[in-house]
């Protein structure tokens, strides 16, 4: 028999009892849009988390301090963190592959000008090289020197968000702004960045130099820093950069080969992708948890499959009895089936995609400013059709099995 | 050669650990464009000769030969396909698939055999259909159609792949007697006309009397043979004038409530 014949028997039959057929392929429809909108969603955070790291910079390399695992910390140096600026100073210079390094001590606090106030997202002491390390330009006046790293000096240098908000009609340079009752005096105005992946504000940003925030905003006497960023000279250079400072902080810090470090080394890819495990192995959580409600779509199929088996009992019998062969019999079910799931799967992947579109929407509507990625993965498209019709063969063959297996005699007197 | 040739054919079943001896060694011959009559009381085992020589079941014992060819050993898709290119099926109940046109009823057999171009399978359903007198109710389904009616698109789907062979069993059972005789004179016009085979299952005797020939079937066996019905009228009173049932008669009862 043909199998274009076959394809429209099958068609017919399910035509024939169009609600049923509707109220079957719902399960496989909520199932495959269920993967499809948890596998887009999930790869949409997957996305975020990627691109937030890569706005860092691609070259830049993150130097944090110890885990305090039992013996790495080292003795004389207290528990405390163990990066310092001299790590940071000492980078450029020792290691070939870095372009520039700069220590990072981060704090928080409100920004007062004459009577308005504003909470900068971002407060961070840095060294002079910061901008370089991040590839980052000012649109007027000066950064830090060496002289106000040294002096701890009141200085600042603020993003574009700061000027919009606290300095409406008056030109910032050269004002002094107070952070936490402490006057600074702004000497630069950075070149504006834009929002990030996640919708925050890189302009929203005080930055002051890494001495002042420690002494002056922290309170803190110690001589560590919270994070070193350095870049690499190129991004081909990015594994020698990585492999130097790891020698040259082993040196600085006098820990024999062998022992574990004080200090982590990581860049921004790597980051980005253990982070891009962490949203994976969600992505695979959500999809299998979407997967189980395709199985039970699957089942749905099969029972309804074998109601419509017995049900048509005697159309298999006077097929049969016309001369269609066990095989025929058999396709004509199976193809009904895979035909079922397939259409399903269909309205599925479009519904998923919609809703993967509508959740990304939703959560950008929520969280203000956010700004997710809308990722239709076809690829999860195409894996959840193949899925469904593997579901339609699957769950239907064993019912199509037990109508080619009828006895046309049994099945014409079937009542 | 004989288009149909029994030997010795037996059927047994197994029903609930009881043999049932449906046939208990049939032997017959019908020539090519024959018009048989199978009659014989409920239970005598003409559906199982019917079913036999219908390939759709196969005899426990002995041997068919249909048109040379040997029915018994043949696998299911064999006798499928010998079913498709040599018989036909009318049946009491009609046996039309529902809510689909007759003109789609007719095509059936042709979808199952190879080489028939759509357009073939369409023509000669309209072709055939036509030949019934249903050329004006081709779109119809079953539903639609009188009793009558819905028996000549049986007859219909029974001849469009010009079997060599016509199995009517009790076709005119559901029907009345007025079209009960429309349905004998198309038989009788296939069979004198086209020269088709024509085994006719019946156990009443106004429509059995149409056939040239009569078999009178009994307890599995055949006690008559014959083109003279009143023999067959007399075979079949004296199976009912029968005080004593046999034994297995009461199985064979079994057998029927299957």
């Amino acid at each position: 028999m043909h199998e274009l014949v076959t394809l429209r028997i099958a068609a017919r039959a399910l035509r024939k009892n169009k609600m049923r057929a509707a109220l079957t392929i719902l399960g496989v429809v909520i199932g495959i849009a269920a993967v499809t909108t948890m596998v887009s969603v999930g790869q949409s955070a997957n996305g975020l988390v990627q691109g937030q790291f890569q706005a860092l910079g691609t070259n830049v390399i993150v130097i944090f301090s110890g885990s305090r695992h039992g013996g790495a910390v080292h003795q004389g140096r207290g528990s405390s963190p163990t990066l310092t600026a001299g790590d940071s100073d000492a980078m450029p210079v020792d290691c070939p592959s870095v372009l520039a390094a700069s220590p990072i001590v981060g704090a928080g606090g409100q920004v007062i000008y004459g009577n308005t106030n504003w909470p900068p997202r971002e407060m961070v002491g840095v060294g002079t090289d910061y901008l370089t390390v991040r590839n980052w330009q000012l649109r007027h006046g000066g950064f830090f020197t060496e002289r106000d790293i040294t002096a701890a000096a009141k200085v600042c240098v603020i993003g574009h968000t700061i000027v919009e908000k606290l300095f409406q009609t008056t030109n910032p340079l050269g004002e002094t702004i107070r952070i936490n009752n402490i006057p600074f005096r702004i000497i630069g105005i950075l070149e504006t960045k834009g929002a990030n992946l996640v919708g925050e504000d890189q302009d929203n940003i005080v930055m002051a130099p890494y001495t002042t925030v420690r002494k002056r905003l922290r309170g803190s006497m110690f001589n560590s820093v919270d994070v070193i960023l350095a870049s690499a000279r190129s991004s081909h250079r990015m594994t020698d950069a990585e492999s130097e400072i790891r020698q040259l902080l082993y040196e600085r810090h006098h820990i024999p080969p062998g022992e574990p470090a004080d200090f982590e080394v990581k860049n921004t890819t790597e980051i980005a992708k253990v982070l891009g495990i962490v949203t994976g192995t969600m992505t695979l959580l959500l999809a299998s948890i979407a997967g189980i409600s395709l199985v039970v779509g699957g089942v749905g199929i099969m029972n309804i499959m074998l109601v419509s088996v017995t049900e048509r009992t005697r159309e298999i019998g006077i097929r049969l009895a016309v001369g269609a062969r066990g095989s025929d019999i058999l396709w004509q079910f199976l193809i009904e089936s895979v035909l079922l799931s397939s259409v399903g799967g269909l309205i599925g992947v479009a519904l998923g995609i919609s809703g993967s579109v509508g959740i990304t929407a939703i959560i950008n509507a929520l969280m203000k400013g956010a700004q997710w990625p809308v990722v239709v993965s076809f690829w999860a498209a195409a894996v959840a059709m193949l899925f469904a019709g593997a579901v339609g063969v699957f769950f239907g063959f064993y019912p199509a099995l037990r109508a080619s297996r009828l006895d046309p005699i049994d099945a014409l007197r079937y009542e | 050669m004989a288009l149909i040739e029994l030997t010795d054919v037996r059927k047994v079943y197994m029903l609930d650990e009881v043999e049932v001896h449906a046939l208990r060694g049939v032997s017959v011959t019908i020539e090519r464009g024959e018009y048989v009559a199978l009659m014989g009381p409920s239970g005598s085992g003409k559906s199982t000769l019917m079913n036999t020589l219908g390939c759709l079941d196969r005899p426990t014992d002995g041997s068919y030969l249909l048109d040379g060819e040997e029915v018994t050993s043949m696998s299911r898709d064999a006798r499928a396909r010998l079913r498709n290119r040599q018989i036909g099926f009318v049946f009491q109940n009609f046996n039309l698939l529902a809510r689909t046109s007759a003109l789609e009823n007719v095509e059936l057999p042709l979808l199952y055999s190879p080489r028939v171009s759509s357009r073939q399978r369409r023509q000669r359903a309209i072709d055939v259909l036509r030949k019934v007198g249903l050329g004006d109710r081709m779109d119809h389904h079953p539903g639609q159609l009188s009793g009558g009616q819905q028996q000549r698109v049986a007859i219909a789907r029974a001849l469009v792949n010009s079997p060599s062979i016509l199995m009517a069993d009790e076709p005119t059972g559901n029907l009345d007697s007025r079209t009960s005789k429309e349905v004998i004179q198309i038989l009788r016009e296939l069979n004198g006309q086209s020269g088709i085979t024509i085994i006719l299952v019946t156990h009443d005797q106004d429509i059995g009397r149409n056939a040239k020939r009569t078999l009178v079937l009994k307890d599995g066996w055949i006690v008559e043979d014959t083109t003279d019905f009143s023999r067959a009228v007399g075979a079949l009173h004296s199976h009912e004038d029968a005080p004593v049932p046999a034994p297995h008669d009461a199985v064979g009862a079994v057998y029927r409530s299957r």
